[in-house]
Formats: C-alpha cells, sequence, structure tokens
C-alpha cells in the first residue's frame, strides 16, 4: 500500500512565471524511509507543503494516507506529522510546555505516546525547563521531532530536519529516524545533504522543481555509467582547466578536495595517458584514484544531463 | 475545550515572559493619565487673570481681597470695556476676567442678589474650568459668611462665560478620551502583533497541520488581551476618580458593559489586521497608522470634532472610538443611562459584526 502519492503535482508562483514544482509524480509506501534529495530551491519546500494541506496545487493531484490532500485535508491533518525547516515552535515556551501543549493539540497527552517519543525525549529530558530558545540547534531539532511524533502520526513529513545541525546531531537524528521506521511510520525527509540520502531507503533526486531520478540510492549509485577518478595537484583551478581541455575527459568538476573525472574511453591506457598530459604541463604533487561514483555524481550527471536535454 | 484552555494558557506565558511589552502595557495607562491630568491642567499657577470692578463698595473690595490671597494668580485690576477685554483675550494676554458692575453692593444689600461675571479663555479648556471654579468657590465661600453674619438670603450669582470654547468640549474629557485610545492600543496592536507573530515564527504553519479549528487559534489569542483591557481599564478608572478627582455619576456596570463591547471591536479589528499582513512589522504600522492616529485626532478629546471640515467630520463616523467616546462621557460625566446611548452601543455593536465576518472570510485555512 502507499501512503504518499503525487500525480503530475504542478506549483507555479507569482502567476506562472516561477516553476517551483514541475509535474511531479512519485509514491512512498507505507513504513518507508524516502527520501526527497536536491539543492535549496529545488522544489522540496512546496512538494512538503501541498501534501501537508498547506498549499494547493495548480494541477495535478496527491494523495496522504490514502486521503485526497485537497478535498480530505482535515483529516490528513489530523494523521500525519509535520517538521517545517525553520525550527517552528514557541521559543518562549519551556520543553515540557512545547511537548505538552502540542500533545493536547492533538487530543492526546504526553503520557499516552510516551513509548514512542521516549528514545528521543530522554536526550532532551535533562533540559525540559529550559526555554526552547535557549537550545542549541541539535536539541531544537529533537524537540521538533518529538512534538511532530507525539499524536503518533501515520506519516512523517521531515522537511530538511538537518539543515543547521552539527555533523554529530546529524548522525543522531538518522539513527532516530531509522528507529521510528521500526515503529512503522512512513517517513518523508528532504534534505540537501547528499550524503545523507544513503540513509534513505529510496530516494528521489530533485533539481529545478524537475525529479531527475527515483531509486535505491545504490541502485542509482549503480546506474552511473563510467569508472570515475578522483585527481588532485598542487594548483587545482588550473588542473580544472587543464582538464576540461582535455579532449580524453568526458566530464570533469570539482568535488571538495578532489576534482572528478570520467573519461570518453574506458580503457585502463586513459589513467596513464592523463598523468602524462598533466605532467607535461607542469602540475605538481598529481595523485589519481578510481572511485565509487556518490549520490552527488549522480546528481551532477543527472543534472547536467536534464540541462544538455532541456537545451537541444 | 481543553485544547482551549492549553491555548490561553500558552498565550498568557508568551505575555507574561514578553516583560517589556508588559510593562509597557501597563505603564501606558498610568503615564497617560498622569501626563493628560497634571502636565496638562495645572497651568492655573501663574495664569493672568484680570478684575473690572466698576462697583468699588465693601463687597466687591472684600471678594477682590479673598481672590487674592491665593497665589495662584497674577491679578491686574483694571476698568476694561468689553471690546478691551476681548483683544485682550485675542493677544493671549490673560487667562480670566472677572467683573463687578456697578452698584454690586447696593444690590446685594437691597435686592438679595447680585450678579459677577466669568469670563474665561476657554480655548485652553481644562484651565479655563480650573480658573472658573476657583473663582465661583471664592465667591460662595464669600456668600456663605454673609448669609452667617446677617441672616439675609442673599445670593451671588456668577456668570461665567466660556469664550471661543463655549461647551467645554475636552474639559475633563480626556478621560474618556484615553480609555478609548488604550483599549484601541492594548486590543488592536497586540492581537494583530500577537497573531502575525505565529506566521512569522512559522508555528502558524505547525498549527494548521493539527485537527485545531483555526477559529480556536483567534479566540484563544483575544483572551488575554481581554483580560489585560479590563485591568487597564480598572487601572484608567480607579486613578481618574482617586487621583483626578473625575466623577462617574452615571452606572459602572453599563460602563463597564460597553468598555467591554469597544475591546471586542478593537479585537476584531486586530484580527482583520493581521489576515492581511505576514510581518510583525507591517501589524505595527497598519495598527498605528491606522488606528492610533486618528483615534488621537478624530475621536473628539483633543481637537474639538464641531471645528473639523465636514469631510473629516463624516470620516470620523468610521472610528468605533468616536462613538465610545460618546458613550463613556454620557455616562461618567452626564450621567446618563442605557436609554440616551442605545444608538452609539448598536453603531459598535454593528461594526463588531462586520470587522469579524470579513476576517473571518478573508481567514486563511492554508498559507498563502
Amino acid at each position: 500500500m502507499q501512503d504518499v502519492v503525487l500525480n503530475q503535482i504542478t506549483k507555479t508562483y507569482n502567476k506562472g512565471a516561477v516553476r517551483a514544482v514541475d509535474e511531479v509524480s512519485f509514491s512512498v509506501d507505507k513504513g518507508e524511509l524516502f527520501g526527497l534529495i536536491g539543492p535549496d530551491g529545488a522544489g522540496k519546500t512546496s512538494i512538503f507543503r501541498m501534501l501537508t494541506t498547506l498549499l494547493l496545487a495548480d494541477s495535478g493531484m496527491a494523495t496522504v494516507n490514502g486521503l485526497d490532500v485537497v478535498k480530505d485535508y482535515k483529516q490528513i491533518r489530523s494523521r500525519v506529522g509535520y517538521m517545517p525547516g525553520k525550527f517552528s515552535l514557541y521559543q518562549d515556551l519551556s520543553v515540557e510546555e512545547n511537548l505538552s501543549f502540542f500533545a493536547t493539540l492533538f487530543n492526546t497527552s504526553i503520557a499516552e505516546n510516551y513509548d514512542l517519543i521516549k528514545p528521543i525525549y530522554v536526550q532532551i529530558e535533562p533540559f525540559k525547563n529550559r526555554r526552547a530558545g535557549k537550545l542549541s540547534g541539535g536539541m531544537k531539532q529533537k524537540l521538533a521531532l518529538c512534538c511532530a511524533l507525539i499524536h503518533r502520526p501515520n506519516v512523517l513529513f521531515l522537511d530538511e530536519p538537518t539543515t543547521g545541525v552539527d555533523a554529530v546531531s546529524r548522525k543522531e537524528f538518522w539513527e532516530m529516524l531509522a528507529g521510528l521506521k521500526q515503529q512503522g511510520i512512513t517517513i518523508l525527509v528532504s534534505t540537501p545533504y547528499m550524503d545523507e540520502a544513503t540513509l534513505c531507503e529510496r530516494i528521489a533526486l530533485i533539481q529545478s522543481g524537475k525529479i531527475l531520478s527515483i531509486d535505491r540510492p545504490e541502485a542509482i549509485i549503480n546506474q552511473y555509467p563510467e569508472t570515475l577518478y578522483a585527481i588532485k595537484a598542487a594548483h587545482m583551478s588550473k588542473l580544472l582547466h587543464d582538464l576540461r581541455s582535455n579532449p580524453q575527459v568526458k566530464s570533469c568538476f570539482a568535488f571538495g578536495e578532489y576534482h572528478h573525472v570520467s573519461f570518453q574511453r574506458s580503457d585502463t591506457n586513459q589513467e596513464v595517458q592523463l598523468l602524462k598530459y598533466l605532467q607535461e604541463l607542469q602540475h605538481v604533487g598529481l595523485e589519481i584514484k578510481q572511485i565509487q561514483a556518490s549520490i552527488e555524481d549522480c546528481f551532477i550527471r543527472l543534472m547536467n544531463k536534464e540541462h544538455a536535454g532541456s537545451r537541444h | 475545550m481543553k485544547q482551549l484552555l492549553i491555548f490561553v494558557r500558552k498565550e498568557f506565558y508568551h505575555v507574561f515572559r514578553d516583560r517589556k511589552t508588559l510593562l509597557l502595557l501597563f505603564g501606558l495607562p498610568i503615564v497617560q493619565i498622569v501626563l493628560f491630568g497634571f502636565a496638562l491642567t495645572n497651568e492655573i499657577k501663574n495664569s493672568k487673570i484680570v478684575i473690572c470692578d466698576y462697583s468699588k463698595d465693601v463687597a466687591s473690595q472684600q471678594i477682590i481681597r479673598q481672590i487674592e490671597a491665593s497665589n495662584n494668580f497674577e491679578i491686574e485690576k483694571a476698568i476694561w470695556s468689553q471690546s478691551q477685554i476681548e483683544s485682550a483675550f485675542e493677544e493671549g494676554n490673560i487667562k480670566m476676567v472677572v467683573v463687578f458692575p456697578a452698584n454690586f453692593n447696593n444690590d446685594l444689600q437691597h435686592l438679595h442678589h447680585a450678579q459677577i461675571q466669568v469670563i474665561a479663555d476657554a480655548s485652553d479648556p481644562n484651565t479655563a474650568t480650573s480658573l472658573t471654579n476657583y473663582v465661583s468657590a471664592i465667591i460662595r465661600d464669600y456668600q456663605q459668611e454673609i448669609i452667617g453674619r446677617t441672616s439675609m438670603p442673599l445670593q451671588i450669582i456668577p456668570e461665567t462665560r466660556m469664550l471661543y470654547n463655549p461647551t467645554l468640549a475636552g474639559a475633563t474629557n480626556f478621560v474618556p478620551g484615553v480609555m478609548a485610545l488604550v483599549l484601541m492600543l492594548v486590543s488592536v496592536l497586540m492581537t494583530s502583533v500577537s497573531i502575525v507573530r505565529e506566521k512569522e515564527m512559522g508555528t502558524m504553519e505547525v498549527l494548521l497541520v493539527s485537527p485545531i479549528n483555526p477559529f480556536l487559534v483567534i479566540i484563544s489569542k483575544a483572551v488575554p488581551y481581554l483580560v489585560l483591557s479590563l485591568i487597564n481599564l480598572a487601572v484608567i478608572l480607579v486613578l481618574s476618580v482617586y487621583l483626578l478627582g473625575m466623577p462617574i455619576n452615571g452606572s459602572i456596570t453599563l460602563l463597564v458593559a460597553e468598555s467591554t463591547l469597544l475591546i471586542f471591536t478593537a479585537l476584531s479589528l486586530g484580527l482583520l489586521i493581521s489576515t492581511s499582513t505576514n510581518s510583525q512589522e507591517g501589524a505595527m504600522l497598519i495598527s498605528l497608522m491606522a488606528m492610533l492616529l486618528p483615534t488621537m485626532m478624530f475621536t473628539g478629546f483633543m481637537f474639538p470634532l464641531e471645528n473639523m471640515p465636514m469631510p473629516l467630520q463624516i470620516f470620523a463616523n468610521v472610528l468605533p472610538s468616536k462613538w465610545y467616546y460618546i458613550i463613556v462621557k454620557s455616562i461618567m460625566i452626564k450621567g446618563l443611562g442605557f436609554a440616551a446611548i442605545w444608538k452609539e452601543t448598536l453603531i459598535l455593536f454593528g461594526m463588531t459584526l462586520f470587522l469579524l465576518q470579513v476576517s473571518f472570510r478573508k481567514f486563511k485555512i492554508r498559507l498563502a
């Protein structure tokens, strides 16, 4: 059974001038941890708001938990948990006050669903009398997650829950999501961090309101057609320029401390030839290694393909 | 019901934890009452008055000596004609003229009643009232004194004339004005800002994705400000009665009921403003520009409405505070009952219903 279904959803802003979401279709199975991966401005938040009945789509239809997002919006609102991208709790209320407020809002109590939030809440419980505004970023997110979970929702919508949170808290947060999945809650999560994609069961890569690819993260990585090399040298910007002007190279882009390169042809000789070419151009400190493609590599390849496609 | 209660409790937390705003809300009426009450009425000190004694007999001399005994005035004695008096007022040199007609003592002794003319410059109504009250009191004392001495039913009638502003609009009437102002400020401004804050902070987004009825959010917002406004009302009334000696001639229950009606009008206006804007600054600006300024200018307590051009007088009719001001004056000063103010009450009631309907229609159950 599918808990979230989008069918040809389009959303425009400024009277159609901006196409934020462009005929997007995907579905999330019951109990699945589904990731919506894309950079800022890709349309993730718009999709979340349409699914949580906060915005109306221009065209297309969507259901959540089997209910139509337009017609049955009232029922959906009591069945889903929603954590917006921006911290949206009362900063001047304490941790406990926030939690009990949201519990009452959904006609329940902290005690009733304590077992569900316990693994998360115990981490912030020592600070339960502290004002929410005075919590650290990671703790704020944990509190927001508790508040979104307190009524035991069927579907959980988390819009960029790890943005602006430190690396340790991000890791913890994903562990919590894995725990919630065990409880059978369908989770739709968005993130601009590509490295988090592999923590989802299935992902949709999204860019400029269009879905680039939907699959399991491993499958997306395995579909990467070329062998990928990471290369670095003393002068990275000159290196990038030289690599791009080499006819041997098919694609090349900066990626952290390395440049990622793929070749036009796939024989093993390519690597040696490239090194020779670069040494002739006075590059020092050269290092090249074959690597496994990451989600980000896949994303960039798909994005360039899409871009080229739309130009022709 | 439980949801409403916890909502209202949450709103009280917001109000009480924002110390600065709270201080402002309670400090404001006190400051305004004291400011209007003292800074603007205590000018009788050093006021220049002129005494024209056409009679120059025992009685007039005695009264003049008693007026002189007070240190409140600078007194000048002169025999002025009517036109001289008027030009002196126009130049703004003097605040009051006391005229003893010829044969003052004679009239008093033989006719058993005499008149004293008291003319005050009422363009500054507060000062004019204070001055004429003061002189009237001295004359009354003198009358009592000779009645006691001679046991004859003598009568001295002070003929008071208020020049330039005969109805004394605005005299002790600033209290109703301040009441209107403070209730409007607290209710309109605070309600609109506090609802818009939910939008700005993103909490409205979370509230909307919950089974709660959005109207419950609005109603619970209104409760703390209703309570705050009523406390403010009590503070203003206590201050004006005990500090300023302002009377409450009519029914206090009626006064509170009418004030509650105005608070509801203001709350619904605040609600309307909050549905039309998305930022706290915007809400504040609209509240101040669209509400407070017109309330100050066109309610009638600062500038008499009668002296304004017709278009402005017509415009004043859309302000709830204008009608409330009439209501409060009727109850507090004239001591009238509901029968005298049902029309104004009905207008306020109609405004409230209209504002509520428009804002409920404009209220969004989704974002944007």
